[in-house]
C-alpha cells in the first residue's frame, strides 16, 4: 500500500516537544488522541508568554495589562468561533464538552424540561452526553431513550424515526463516536428533530479536532467541543449557541462576570456570552486554545482529515494481517474518523496496554466512558487506538510489532 | 522486573484456566465489586461450614489476566480456612501469591480487587463493615 503524505509529518513532529522523550527507553508512539493530544511548541509558548507578558484578570480593569488580557481572551474566542464557523458573540468559554453539557442541562434543561417529557441521545454516546440527561429526566420527571445501533456502528435511523414520533423536546448525539469512529450524519438528524420540535445539542469533541465543522450548516441548537484534544491546553472548551437561545436560557452559575446589577433582592444578568461566564475565566487556556487553532488552520482540517483517513486505512489494512485482531466500527472510511477500538484474541485490554507501554506505545483500554457501548458490543473493554497530525505510518508499524510481541507473550 | 515480564506461566495459566471459576448452589457469602477505572468485575460466593471454615468457594468475573488469575488463586488458598484467616490476608500477601510481580500503580487495583471482594463479603457475614479508603491498603 503507498504511503503517501498529505501533511508534512516530519516537520509537524518537529514541532511537539514531547515527541521527543522516550518512554521505557523506546521512541514515544502516541496513539491515545481521542483521549487527549499532545501540544505543540507555538501552544505552550503562547501560554509562558500570556502569564510572562500579559497577565491580568479581564473585562474588568483600565490599566495596560488587563486590556491585554481582554484583547487576547477575546481574542481567542474570535479564533474559536470562527474555526467552526460560529460568531464571537454566540460562543461560552467553558472548562470542556462536559461542563458544556451540563451548562445545557442547568441553564436550558430545568427551565424547558417539563414532567413526562422525552428526552433522547443515542447508544453510542460518551457518558458526557448520556449522565447530565440522566439527572434531568430525573429532576424534571422526563423520560430519557435510547437510539440505536445497525451491526455496521453506525446510528439506527428508524429507530431515531420511532423516537421522533414522540415529539422529543431534546435530542443529543454525537457527531463522532469516540469509540467506533462513526461519524453521524447530524445535519440531518438536526433537521428531522427540529422538524418534530426537538432542541438538539451536537458534541463535537470528536469532531472539531480531526475534520472540517461548520456549525451553521449542521444546525444545531447546541454544539460543545473541547480544547485538550484538538492540541489547546486541558481545562479550555466551548459551547456554542444562537444568541436568541442564550439570551432565553437561565444562568448556569451565580457570581462576578455573569452579572449586570446586582440588588439585596435580584440581579440582572450580563450580555451573552458573559451571562455564563460567571468567576474569573480561563485566559490563559483560551490563548492556548486560539494558538492551537492557529496551529490547525496552518495545516488546514481537510489535509487534518485526509492525513487521518490514510493513516486510519493503512492502519486497517496492516493490523489485519495480525491474526486475533479484531476491530470495531464502520467499514466505510467516509464515514469513520481515524479511531480504531480493537480487541486482540483473548487478551485483555488492560493487558495488551501494559505490554505496549513497555514499547513506548500509549494506546487507551478499558471502556472509554462509553458503557452502554461497550454493552452494545458485549465486550467489556476495548484497546483503541487513534490519530492526529503528528501520528506517522511508522507508529501504526510500531503498534503492529507490539501486537506481535503481546501475541508472543500470551502465546497467541 | 516490570512491564511486560508480569505476564509469566502463572499468571496466564490461571487465566486461561481458572480454578475454582463458576458459581455454587448453596452459599452464605456473596460478594462482588468492579474497578471503575477499567471495568473489571468479580463475583465470589461462599459455603461456611462448621467452626466458621470456608467449606467451599468459587468465583465468576471478566477482566484482566491480572485480576481474574489473583482471585482465582486467592480462592485456592481461602478453601478449607477459617474466616478469620481473611482478615489476616494483607496485599502484601497477594503479590507473594502472584510471584511479587512489579505490577506498578495503575495495575496494583487488578492485583487487589479479589481480595477486596473475599474481605467484603467475610467481613459483612461476620457483621463488620469492611472500609477500603483508597482501594490499595485495605488493612491498615
Amino acid at each position: 500500500m503507498l504511503k503517501t503524505e498529505v501533511l508534512d509529518v516530519a516537520k509537524v513532529r518537529s514541532d511537539f516537544p514531547i515527541l521527543k522523550r522516550t518512554v521505557h527507553g523506546k521512541r514515544l508512539v502516541y496513539l491515545d488522541n481521542s483521549n487527549t493530544t499532545q501540544k505543540p511548541k507555538a501552544v505552550i509558548d503562547a501560554l509562558v508568554d500570556f502569564y510572562s507578558k500579559h497577565n491580568s484578570n479581564v473585562h474588568r480593569a483600565v490599566y495596560a495589562l488587563a486590556e491585554e488580557a481582554t484583547e487576547a481572551y477575546e481574542g481567542a474566542r474570535q479564533k474559536a468561533a470562527r474555526f467552526v464557523g460560529s460568531r464571537a458573540k454566540e460562543l461560552v468559554f467553558v472548562r470542556g464538552t462536559t461542563e458544556a453539557t451540563n451548562l445545557v442541562r442547568f441553564a436550558w434543561g430545568e427551565k424547558n424540561v417539563k414532567k413526562g417529557d422525552l428526552l433522547v441521545t443515542t447508544l453510542m454516546e460518551h457518558h458526557s452526553n448520556i449522565v447530565p440527561w440522566q439527572l434531568l429526566a430525573k429532576s424534571r420527571g422526563a423520560t430519557l431513550k435510547f437510539v440505536g445501533l445497525q451491526p455496521d456502528g453506525t446510528l439506527d435511523m428508524g429507530s431515531f424515526e420511532t423516537l421522533l414520533k414522540e415529539s422529543p423536546r431534546l435530542v443529543a448525539v454525537t457527531h463522532c463516536s469516540n469509540v467506533l469512529g462513526t461519524i453521524n450524519d447530524v445535519a440531518k438528524i438536526c433537521a428531522k428533530a427540529r422538524s418534530a420540535g426537538a432542541t438538539t445539542l451536537v458534541d463535537g469533541a470528536q469532531s472539531v479536532p480531526h475534520m472540517p465543522v461548520d456549525i451553521k450548516s449542521v444546525g444545531s441548537s447546541f454544539y460543545a467541543f473541547s480544547g485538550h484534544k484538538m492540541l489547546g491546553p486541558t481545562g479550555i472548551g466551548a459551547l456554542v449557541a444562537k444568541k436568541e437561545l442564550l439570551e432565553e436560557m437561565e444562568p448556569f452559575h451565580g457570581g462576578g462576570e455573569m452579572i449586570k446589577e446586582v440588588f439585596l433582592d435580584h440581579s440582572t444578568w450580563n450580555e451573552v456570552p458573559y451571562k455564563f461566564e460567571a468567576g474569573t475565566v480561563n485566559v490563559a487556556d483560551a490563548v492556548g486554545l486560539g494558538a492551537a487553532i492557529d496551529y490547525l488552520t496552518v495545516l488546514g482540517m481537510a489535509k487534518v482529515r485526509e492525513h487521518e483517513v490514510r493513516l486510519l486505512e493503512y492502519a486497517l489494512q496492516t493490523l489485519g494481517e495480525v491474526r486475533g485482531f479484531h476491530q470495531y466500527g464502520p467499514e466505510d472510511l467516509k464515514r469513520r474518523a481515524g479511531v480504531i477500538s480493537f480487541n486482540y484474541a483473548d487478551v485483555h485490554p488492560h493487558d495488551l496496554a501494559t505490554v505496549l507501554d513497555e514499547e513506548g506505545i500509549a494506546i487507551r483500554s478499558g471502556h472509554h466512558c462509553a458503557q452502554p457501548l461497550m454493552r452494545w458490543l458485549d465486550v467489556t473493554a476495548t484497546s483503541r487506538a487513534s490519530f492526529h497530525v503528528y501520528n506517522s505510518y511508522d507508529d501504526v508499524d510500531a503498534l503492529k510489532a507490539g501486537l506481535q510481541k503481546a501475541g508472543a507473550i500470551f502465546k497467541i | 522486573m516490570s512491564g511486560a515480564d508480569i505476564y509469566r506461566e502463572l499468571i496466564l495459566d490461571y487465566y486461561r484456566n481458572p480454578r475454582n471459576f463458576g458459581k455454587l448452589e448453596k452459599f452464605d457469602i456473596d460478594a462482588r465489586d468492579t474497578n471503575p477505572l477499567c471495568g473489571d468485575e468479580i463475583e465470589m460466593q461462599i459455603r461456611v461450614g462448621e467452626g466458621h471454615k470456608i467449606e467451599d468457594i468459587k468465583f465468576v468475573g471478566k477482566g484482566c489476566a491480572i485480576s481474574q488469575a489473583s482471585a482465582s488463586m486467592l480462592t485456592e488458598l481461602a478453601k478449607g480456612k477459617q474466616l478469620d484467616w481473611v482478615k489476616q490476608v494483607a496485599k502484601e500477601d497477594i503479590f507473594k501469591m502472584l510471584g511479587n510481580p512489579d505490577l506498578g500503580p495503575s495495575r496494583v487495583k487488578c492485583a487487589l480487587l479479589g481480595m477486596k471482594v473475599l474481605k467484603t463479603g467475610v467481613y459483612g457475614y461476620l457483621g463488620a463493615h469492611y472500609e477500603d479508603p483508597d482501594g490499595s491498603d485495605p488493612m491498615a
